[in-house]
Protein backbone atom coordinates (compact mmCIF):
# COMPACT_ATOMS: atom_id res chain seq x y z
CA UNK A 1 0.00 0.00 0.00
CA UNK A 2 2.49 2.23 0.87
CA UNK A 3 4.27 1.58 -2.46
CA UNK A 4 1.51 2.26 -4.38
CA UNK A 5 1.06 5.36 -2.36
CA UNK A 6 4.34 6.47 -3.02
CA UNK A 7 4.25 5.92 -7.16
CA UNK A 8 0.83 7.90 -7.23
CA UNK A 9 2.38 10.69 -5.33
CA UNK A 10 5.75 10.94 -7.68
CA UNK A 11 3.84 10.86 -10.67
CA UNK A 12 3.50 14.50 -9.77
CA UNK A 13 6.71 15.97 -10.30
CA UNK A 14 9.74 13.67 -11.55
CA UNK A 15 12.56 14.69 -13.06
CA UNK A 16 13.08 12.60 -16.73
CA UNK A 17 15.22 10.38 -14.95
CA UNK A 18 13.76 9.39 -12.13
CA UNK A 19 10.79 7.57 -13.38
CA UNK A 20 9.55 4.66 -10.90
CA UNK A 21 11.03 1.16 -11.84
CA UNK A 22 10.36 -2.72 -11.36
CA UNK A 23 13.89 -5.03 -11.16
CA UNK A 24 14.48 -8.03 -9.77
CA UNK A 25 14.62 -11.56 -10.80
CA UNK A 26 12.79 -14.68 -11.52
CA UNK A 27 14.28 -18.35 -11.61
CA UNK A 28 14.09 -21.88 -11.15
CA UNK A 29 16.07 -23.61 -8.91
CA UNK A 30 16.95 -27.41 -8.14
CA UNK A 31 18.39 -28.76 -5.07
CA UNK A 32 19.39 -32.21 -4.20
CA UNK A 33 20.84 -32.84 -0.16
CA UNK A 34 20.96 -36.28 0.63
CA UNK A 35 19.92 -37.97 -2.53
CA UNK A 36 16.23 -35.69 -1.84
CA UNK A 37 15.40 -32.91 -4.50
CA UNK A 38 13.54 -29.72 -4.12
CA UNK A 39 12.13 -27.98 -6.83
CA UNK A 40 11.99 -24.13 -6.40
CA UNK A 41 10.11 -21.49 -8.71
CA UNK A 42 10.69 -18.22 -7.46
CA UNK A 43 10.70 -14.27 -8.16
CA UNK A 44 11.83 -12.07 -6.30
CA UNK A 45 10.79 -8.13 -7.55
CA UNK A 46 12.50 -4.70 -6.84
CA UNK A 47 10.21 -1.74 -7.00
CA UNK A 48 12.32 1.82 -6.44
CA UNK A 49 10.41 5.33 -6.74
CA UNK A 50 12.08 8.39 -6.34
CA UNK A 51 9.67 10.74 -4.10
CA UNK A 52 11.07 14.36 -4.62
CA UNK A 53 14.71 15.04 -5.31
CA UNK A 54 15.64 13.44 -1.82
CA UNK A 55 13.81 10.32 -1.13
CA UNK A 56 13.96 7.06 -2.40
CA UNK A 57 11.40 4.12 -1.52
CA UNK A 58 12.36 1.22 -2.31
CA UNK A 59 10.94 -2.38 -1.29
CA UNK A 60 11.72 -6.44 -2.39
CA UNK A 61 10.01 -9.18 -1.78
CA UNK A 62 10.17 -13.33 -2.43
CA UNK A 63 8.01 -15.05 -3.23
CA UNK A 64 8.87 -18.97 -3.64
CA UNK A 65 7.15 -22.10 -3.98
CA UNK A 66 9.17 -25.34 -2.50
CA UNK A 67 8.44 -28.63 -4.28
CA UNK A 68 9.98 -31.16 -2.20
CA UNK A 69 9.15 -35.27 -1.13
CA UNK A 70 6.94 -35.93 1.49
CA UNK A 71 9.48 -38.21 3.21
CA UNK A 72 8.40 -40.93 5.86
CA UNK A 73 8.27 -43.39 3.50
CA UNK A 74 5.81 -41.79 1.83
CA UNK A 75 5.55 -41.30 -2.31
CA UNK A 76 5.16 -38.03 -3.88
CA UNK A 77 6.14 -34.82 -3.27
CA UNK A 78 4.21 -31.69 -1.41
CA UNK A 79 4.90 -27.88 -1.43
CA UNK A 80 5.81 -25.03 0.83
CA UNK A 81 4.79 -21.64 -0.38
CA UNK A 82 6.14 -18.29 0.96
CA UNK A 83 5.69 -14.88 0.55
CA UNK A 84 7.77 -12.15 2.04
CA UNK A 85 8.98 -8.82 2.38
CA UNK A 86 13.23 -8.65 2.28
CA UNK A 87 12.66 -5.01 3.05
CA UNK A 88 10.58 -1.74 2.38
CA UNK A 89 12.09 1.41 2.90
CA UNK A 90 12.72 5.07 2.75
CA UNK A 91 16.03 6.86 1.63
CA UNK A 92 16.03 9.96 2.92
CA UNK A 93 19.47 11.96 1.29
CA UNK A 94 20.33 14.03 4.58
CA UNK A 95 23.55 15.23 3.03
CA UNK A 96 26.57 14.17 0.72
CA UNK A 97 27.45 11.84 2.61
CA UNK A 98 24.71 10.37 4.80
CA UNK A 99 21.08 8.63 3.88
CA UNK A 100 19.28 8.36 6.18
CA UNK A 101 16.97 4.77 6.06
CA UNK A 102 13.72 4.25 7.50
CA UNK A 103 11.52 1.69 7.98
CA UNK A 104 12.29 -2.15 7.02
CA UNK A 105 15.90 -2.72 5.72
CA UNK A 106 18.38 -5.37 5.25
CA UNK A 107 20.69 -5.80 8.33
CA UNK A 108 23.87 -4.16 7.60
CA UNK A 109 26.77 -7.02 8.49
CA UNK A 110 29.50 -8.37 6.65
CA UNK A 111 28.90 -8.02 2.80
CA UNK A 112 26.67 -10.78 1.64
CA UNK A 113 23.18 -10.12 3.17
CA UNK A 114 23.48 -6.14 1.34
CA UNK A 115 25.01 -7.15 -1.51
CA UNK A 116 24.52 -10.92 -2.72
CA UNK A 117 21.22 -12.27 -1.85
CA UNK A 118 19.25 -10.66 -4.97
CA UNK A 119 18.99 -14.13 -6.89
CA UNK A 120 20.23 -12.83 -10.08
CA UNK A 121 23.60 -12.01 -8.23
CA UNK A 122 24.30 -15.01 -6.15
CA UNK A 123 26.73 -17.15 -7.80
CA UNK A 124 26.08 -20.26 -6.05
CA UNK A 125 22.04 -21.21 -5.05
CA UNK A 126 22.18 -21.16 -0.99
CA UNK A 127 23.63 -18.69 0.84
CA UNK A 128 26.66 -19.22 2.75
CA UNK A 129 26.57 -21.41 6.20
CA UNK A 130 27.23 -18.47 8.63
CA UNK A 131 24.68 -16.47 6.35
CA UNK A 132 22.84 -16.49 10.21
CA UNK A 133 25.45 -15.01 12.40
CA UNK A 134 25.10 -11.09 12.39
CA UNK A 135 21.86 -10.97 10.46
CA UNK A 136 19.58 -11.74 13.61
CA UNK A 137 17.47 -14.30 12.05
CA UNK A 138 15.26 -12.47 9.64
CA UNK A 139 18.23 -10.73 8.06
CA UNK A 140 16.06 -7.64 7.87
CA UNK A 141 15.95 -4.91 10.86
CA UNK A 142 12.65 -2.33 11.71
CA UNK A 143 14.10 0.86 12.63
CA UNK A 144 16.53 3.35 11.27
CA UNK A 145 19.75 3.27 9.57
CA UNK A 146 22.50 5.75 8.95
CA UNK A 147 25.18 5.14 5.71
CA UNK A 148 26.73 6.74 3.43
CA UNK A 149 30.31 7.34 2.11
CA UNK A 150 32.83 9.35 4.94
CA UNK A 151 35.38 10.03 2.53
CA UNK A 152 36.02 9.20 -0.58
CA UNK A 153 39.27 10.24 -3.09
CA UNK A 154 40.92 8.67 -6.10
CA UNK A 155 43.20 6.88 -3.77
CA UNK A 156 40.41 5.71 -0.93
CA UNK A 157 36.90 4.97 -0.20
CA UNK A 158 35.55 5.08 3.13
CA UNK A 159 31.92 4.11 3.96
CA UNK A 160 29.96 3.38 6.88
CA UNK A 161 26.41 2.05 7.93
CA UNK A 162 25.00 2.26 11.57
CA UNK A 163 21.60 0.96 12.40
CA UNK A 164 19.12 0.36 15.47
CA UNK A 165 16.20 -1.85 15.13
CA UNK A 166 13.25 -2.26 17.50
CA UNK A 167 11.98 -5.66 18.31
CA UNK A 168 8.76 -7.01 15.93
CA UNK A 169 6.69 -9.93 15.72
CA UNK A 170 4.24 -8.87 12.76
CA UNK A 171 4.72 -11.62 10.14
CA UNK A 172 6.11 -9.21 7.45
CA UNK A 173 8.34 -7.14 9.36
CA UNK A 174 9.63 -9.60 11.95
CA UNK A 175 12.82 -8.21 13.91
CA UNK A 176 15.14 -8.04 16.94
CA UNK A 177 15.63 -5.50 19.01
CA UNK A 178 19.33 -4.77 17.88
CA UNK A 179 22.13 -2.20 16.87
CA UNK A 180 25.57 -2.41 15.17
CA UNK A 181 27.08 -1.45 12.22
CA UNK A 182 29.63 -1.85 9.41
CA UNK A 183 32.78 0.23 8.02
CA UNK A 184 34.56 -1.20 4.74
CA UNK A 185 37.70 0.55 3.06
CA UNK A 186 37.61 0.49 -0.50
CA UNK A 187 41.91 1.30 -2.01
CA UNK A 188 41.01 1.63 -5.98
CA UNK A 189 44.78 0.81 -6.66
CA UNK A 190 44.69 -2.54 -5.78
CA UNK A 191 40.96 -3.31 -6.10
CA UNK A 192 41.02 -4.37 -2.37
CA UNK A 193 38.25 -3.90 0.07
CA UNK A 194 38.56 -5.02 3.67
CA UNK A 195 35.94 -4.23 6.24
CA UNK A 196 34.46 -4.77 9.94
CA UNK A 197 30.61 -5.34 11.61
CA UNK A 198 29.72 -5.47 14.94
CA UNK A 199 26.01 -6.04 15.99
CA UNK A 200 24.56 -6.25 19.10
CA UNK A 201 21.30 -8.03 19.99
CA UNK A 202 19.76 -6.37 22.68
CA UNK A 203 17.35 -8.42 23.82
CA UNK A 204 16.75 -12.69 24.99
CA UNK A 205 20.72 -13.59 25.21
CA UNK A 206 22.49 -10.16 24.41
CA UNK A 207 24.82 -11.42 22.48
CA UNK A 208 27.49 -9.56 20.27
CA UNK A 209 28.39 -10.53 16.58
CA UNK A 210 31.49 -9.57 14.99
CA UNK A 211 33.01 -10.06 11.89
CA UNK A 212 35.65 -8.89 8.91
CA UNK A 213 35.75 -9.06 5.20
CA UNK A 214 37.82 -8.84 2.14
CA UNK A 215 37.19 -8.60 -1.22
CA UNK A 216 40.03 -8.57 -3.50
CA UNK A 217 40.41 -8.00 -7.67
CA UNK A 218 43.76 -8.13 -9.23
CA UNK A 219 44.25 -5.56 -11.60
CA UNK A 220 43.65 -6.37 -15.39
CA UNK A 221 42.39 -9.56 -14.57
CA UNK A 222 38.88 -11.62 -14.65
CA UNK A 223 39.55 -13.26 -11.10
CA UNK A 224 37.60 -12.12 -8.00
CA UNK A 225 38.32 -13.38 -4.02
CA UNK A 226 35.24 -12.48 -1.66
CA UNK A 227 35.45 -13.67 2.05
CA UNK A 228 34.11 -13.25 5.08
CA UNK A 229 34.45 -13.91 9.08
CA UNK A 230 31.94 -13.85 11.38
CA UNK A 231 31.81 -14.58 15.15
CA UNK A 232 29.15 -14.57 17.99
CA UNK A 233 29.68 -16.12 21.42
CA UNK A 234 28.17 -19.47 20.51
CA UNK A 235 29.33 -20.48 17.07
CA UNK A 236 32.13 -18.43 14.44
CA UNK A 237 32.61 -20.02 10.55
CA UNK A 238 34.18 -18.13 7.37
CA UNK A 239 33.59 -18.69 3.46
CA UNK A 240 36.01 -17.78 0.97
CA UNK A 241 34.89 -17.36 -2.44
CA UNK A 242 36.96 -17.33 -5.91
CA UNK A 243 35.85 -17.17 -9.64
CA UNK A 244 37.17 -16.13 -12.78
CA UNK A 245 35.22 -15.66 -15.96
CA UNK A 246 36.51 -16.96 -19.11
CA UNK A 247 37.24 -14.23 -21.31
CA UNK A 248 40.92 -14.68 -21.23
CA UNK A 249 40.01 -17.06 -24.04
CA UNK A 250 38.94 -15.71 -27.08
CA UNK A 251 37.55 -12.16 -25.85
CA UNK A 252 34.90 -10.85 -24.12
CA UNK A 253 32.41 -11.89 -26.70
CA UNK A 254 32.87 -15.95 -27.04
CA UNK A 255 31.86 -18.38 -25.97
CA UNK A 256 34.22 -18.92 -23.09
CA UNK A 257 33.73 -15.31 -22.01
CA UNK A 258 30.33 -16.29 -20.57
CA UNK A 259 31.49 -19.16 -17.89
CA UNK A 260 32.91 -18.78 -14.75
CA UNK A 261 34.06 -21.48 -12.80
CA UNK A 262 33.80 -20.94 -8.86
CA UNK A 263 34.99 -22.17 -5.93
CA UNK A 264 33.80 -21.65 -2.06
CA UNK A 265 35.49 -22.80 0.79
CA UNK A 266 33.39 -22.80 3.66
CA UNK A 267 33.51 -23.79 7.58
CA UNK A 268 31.75 -22.96 10.88
CA UNK A 269 32.76 -24.17 14.64
CA UNK A 270 29.30 -24.23 17.31
CA UNK A 271 30.27 -24.08 20.49
CA UNK A 272 26.52 -24.53 21.94
CA UNK A 273 23.56 -25.23 19.93
CA UNK A 274 21.37 -22.33 19.26
CA UNK A 275 17.94 -22.60 17.44
CA UNK A 276 17.75 -19.31 15.88
CA UNK A 277 20.62 -19.31 13.99
CA UNK A 278 20.71 -21.62 10.76
CA UNK A 279 23.93 -22.88 11.00
CA UNK A 280 24.53 -26.72 10.85
CA UNK A 281 24.06 -28.18 14.51
CA UNK A 282 27.84 -29.92 14.65
CA UNK A 283 31.17 -28.81 13.38
CA UNK A 284 30.78 -28.42 9.46
CA UNK A 285 33.26 -27.76 6.34
CA UNK A 286 31.89 -27.60 2.94
CA UNK A 287 33.51 -27.34 -0.32
CA UNK A 288 31.39 -25.81 -3.08
CA UNK A 289 33.14 -26.26 -6.91
CA UNK A 290 30.38 -24.41 -9.07
CA UNK A 291 30.34 -23.42 -13.04
CA UNK A 292 28.12 -20.38 -14.01
CA UNK A 293 27.01 -19.55 -17.25
CA UNK A 294 26.08 -16.19 -18.41
CA UNK A 295 23.90 -16.23 -21.24
CA UNK A 296 22.68 -13.01 -23.34
CA UNK A 297 19.23 -11.69 -22.84
CA UNK A 298 19.71 -11.11 -18.67
CA UNK A 299 19.53 -14.98 -17.72
CA UNK A 300 21.90 -17.24 -16.64
CA UNK A 301 22.44 -20.64 -15.18
CA UNK A 302 24.03 -21.50 -12.10
CA UNK A 303 25.43 -25.00 -11.08
CA UNK A 304 27.12 -26.57 -8.47
CA UNK A 305 28.54 -29.44 -6.44
CA UNK A 306 28.98 -29.28 -2.65
CA UNK A 307 30.49 -31.86 -0.62
CA UNK A 308 29.71 -31.19 3.17
CA UNK A 309 32.14 -33.28 5.69
CA UNK A 310 29.99 -33.28 9.17
CA UNK A 311 30.50 -34.92 12.55
CA UNK A 312 26.47 -35.75 12.12
CA UNK A 313 27.36 -37.20 8.57
CA UNK A 314 28.82 -36.38 5.18
CA UNK A 315 26.65 -35.61 1.91
CA UNK A 316 26.72 -34.66 -1.46
CA UNK A 317 24.94 -31.45 -2.56
CA UNK A 318 23.77 -30.74 -6.47
CA UNK A 319 22.19 -27.50 -7.14
CA UNK A 320 21.11 -25.94 -10.75
CA UNK A 321 19.08 -22.71 -11.03
CA UNK A 322 18.46 -20.51 -14.19
CA UNK A 323 17.38 -17.32 -13.38
CA UNK A 324 16.46 -13.87 -15.45
CA UNK A 325 17.28 -10.37 -14.62
CA UNK A 326 14.67 -7.88 -14.93
CA UNK A 327 14.47 -4.06 -15.25
CA UNK A 328 11.87 -1.87 -16.91
CA UNK A 329 10.12 1.35 -16.08
CA UNK A 330 6.65 1.69 -14.65
CA UNK A 331 5.63 3.94 -17.55
CA UNK A 332 7.45 5.91 -20.69
CA UNK A 333 7.92 9.28 -19.10
CA UNK A 334 8.86 12.55 -20.51
CA UNK B 1 34.72 -37.92 -1.96
CA UNK B 2 38.08 -37.95 0.49
CA UNK B 3 37.84 -34.83 2.92
CA UNK B 4 41.93 -35.08 1.68
CA UNK B 5 41.34 -34.71 -1.90
CA UNK B 6 38.88 -32.04 -1.58
CA UNK B 7 41.13 -29.80 -0.49
CA UNK B 8 44.11 -30.52 -2.27
CA UNK B 9 41.57 -30.16 -5.44
CA UNK B 10 40.65 -26.56 -3.36
CA UNK B 11 44.38 -25.76 -3.04
CA UNK B 12 44.95 -26.16 -6.76
CA UNK B 13 42.18 -24.01 -7.58
CA UNK B 14 43.26 -21.58 -5.64
CA UNK B 15 46.94 -21.22 -6.99
CA UNK B 16 46.00 -21.72 -10.24
CA UNK B 17 43.16 -19.19 -10.87
CA UNK B 18 45.56 -15.83 -10.02
CA UNK B 19 47.96 -17.14 -13.04
CA UNK B 20 45.25 -18.01 -14.90
CA UNK B 21 43.70 -14.27 -14.30
CA UNK B 22 46.75 -11.86 -15.52
CA UNK B 23 46.08 -9.52 -18.62
CA UNK B 24 42.50 -10.01 -19.34
CA UNK B 25 39.62 -7.80 -19.91
CA UNK B 26 36.76 -7.82 -17.17
CA UNK B 27 33.50 -8.74 -18.87
CA UNK B 28 31.71 -7.58 -15.79
CA UNK B 29 32.82 -3.79 -16.21
CA UNK B 30 32.51 -3.58 -20.04
CA UNK B 31 30.17 -0.90 -20.53
CA UNK B 32 30.01 -2.02 -24.36
CA UNK B 33 27.81 -4.87 -22.78
CA UNK B 34 25.01 -2.45 -22.77
CA UNK B 35 22.79 -0.32 -24.85
CA UNK B 36 23.46 2.59 -22.60
CA UNK B 37 26.51 2.20 -20.49
CA UNK B 38 28.57 3.50 -23.30
CA UNK B 39 32.89 3.67 -23.23
CA UNK B 40 33.94 7.40 -21.79
CA UNK B 41 35.07 9.52 -24.08
CA UNK B 42 35.97 12.56 -21.85
CA UNK B 43 37.35 12.91 -18.22
CA UNK B 44 33.81 12.99 -16.23
CA UNK B 45 32.89 10.24 -18.67
CA UNK B 46 35.80 7.75 -17.33
CA UNK B 47 35.53 8.82 -13.80
CA UNK B 48 31.96 7.56 -14.15
CA UNK B 49 33.51 4.13 -15.97
CA UNK B 50 35.51 4.10 -13.25
CA UNK B 51 32.73 4.45 -10.55
CA UNK B 52 31.01 1.93 -12.31
CA UNK B 53 33.95 -0.38 -12.33
CA UNK B 54 34.51 -0.17 -8.37
CA UNK B 55 31.50 -0.05 -7.11
CA UNK B 56 28.60 -1.90 -9.82
CA UNK B 57 30.51 -4.14 -11.53
CA UNK B 58 32.12 -5.93 -8.44
CA UNK B 59 28.68 -7.53 -7.56
CA UNK B 60 27.00 -7.91 -10.82
CA UNK B 61 27.02 -7.87 -14.63
CA UNK B 62 26.19 -4.98 -15.97
CA UNK B 63 22.37 -4.48 -17.48
CA UNK B 64 22.45 -5.15 -21.59
CA UNK B 65 20.45 -2.00 -21.84
CA UNK B 66 17.76 0.28 -19.79
CA UNK B 67 15.50 3.31 -20.73
CA UNK B 68 17.42 6.43 -19.93
CA UNK B 69 14.07 7.36 -17.84
CA UNK B 70 15.12 5.34 -14.75
CA UNK B 71 19.19 6.11 -15.08
CA UNK B 72 18.32 8.43 -12.24
CA UNK B 73 16.18 6.21 -10.48
CA UNK B 74 18.90 2.84 -10.97
CA UNK B 75 21.68 5.31 -9.45
CA UNK B 76 19.49 6.55 -6.46
CA UNK B 77 19.63 2.97 -5.30
CA UNK B 78 22.87 2.47 -6.04
CA UNK B 79 23.78 5.30 -4.08
CA UNK B 80 22.16 3.78 -1.18
CA UNK B 81 23.22 0.10 -1.41
CA UNK B 82 26.86 0.80 -2.56
CA UNK B 83 27.29 4.11 -0.37
CA UNK B 84 28.10 6.23 -3.06
CA UNK B 85 29.81 9.67 -2.90
CA UNK B 86 28.45 12.77 -4.18
CA UNK B 87 30.93 13.04 -6.26
CA UNK B 88 30.94 9.42 -8.14
CA UNK B 89 26.81 9.60 -7.84
CA UNK B 90 27.39 12.56 -10.36
CA UNK B 91 30.01 10.96 -12.55
CA UNK B 92 28.38 8.01 -12.58
CA UNK B 93 25.13 9.81 -14.12
CA UNK B 94 26.83 11.45 -16.56
CA UNK B 95 28.31 8.32 -17.73
CA UNK B 96 25.17 6.84 -17.52
CA UNK B 97 23.74 9.96 -19.48
CA UNK B 98 26.61 11.26 -21.98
Amino acid sequence: MLAGATLLASVYAVPAQDVPLISGGAGFVTSTKGGNTTYIPVISPLLAAPVGSHILVESRATILDSFFPKGGGQPGYTHDLFMGLDYLQADITANRHMTLVAGQFLTPFGTYNERLTPIWISNFVDAPLIFGLGTMGTAHSVGGMLRGSAASTQSFNLDYAAYFSAASTNEQFNAERSAGGRASLYVPAAKLEVGASFNRLLQGTRENFSGIHLWWEPADSSFRLRSEFARAAHARGYWIEAGYRLDRFGGDHSVWSRFEPLFRMQQTFRSEQDANDTLPSADTKQADFGLDFHLPHEFRINTSYSREFSSSGNRNIWQTGLTYRFLIPTWRGK
Amino acid sequence: MNPRICFVIAGAFAVLLPLMAQKGPDPKASPARTAHVQPAHDDEGAQGQRVFKQNCARCHDAPQGFPPQISGTVLRHMRVRANLSASDEKALLHFMNP
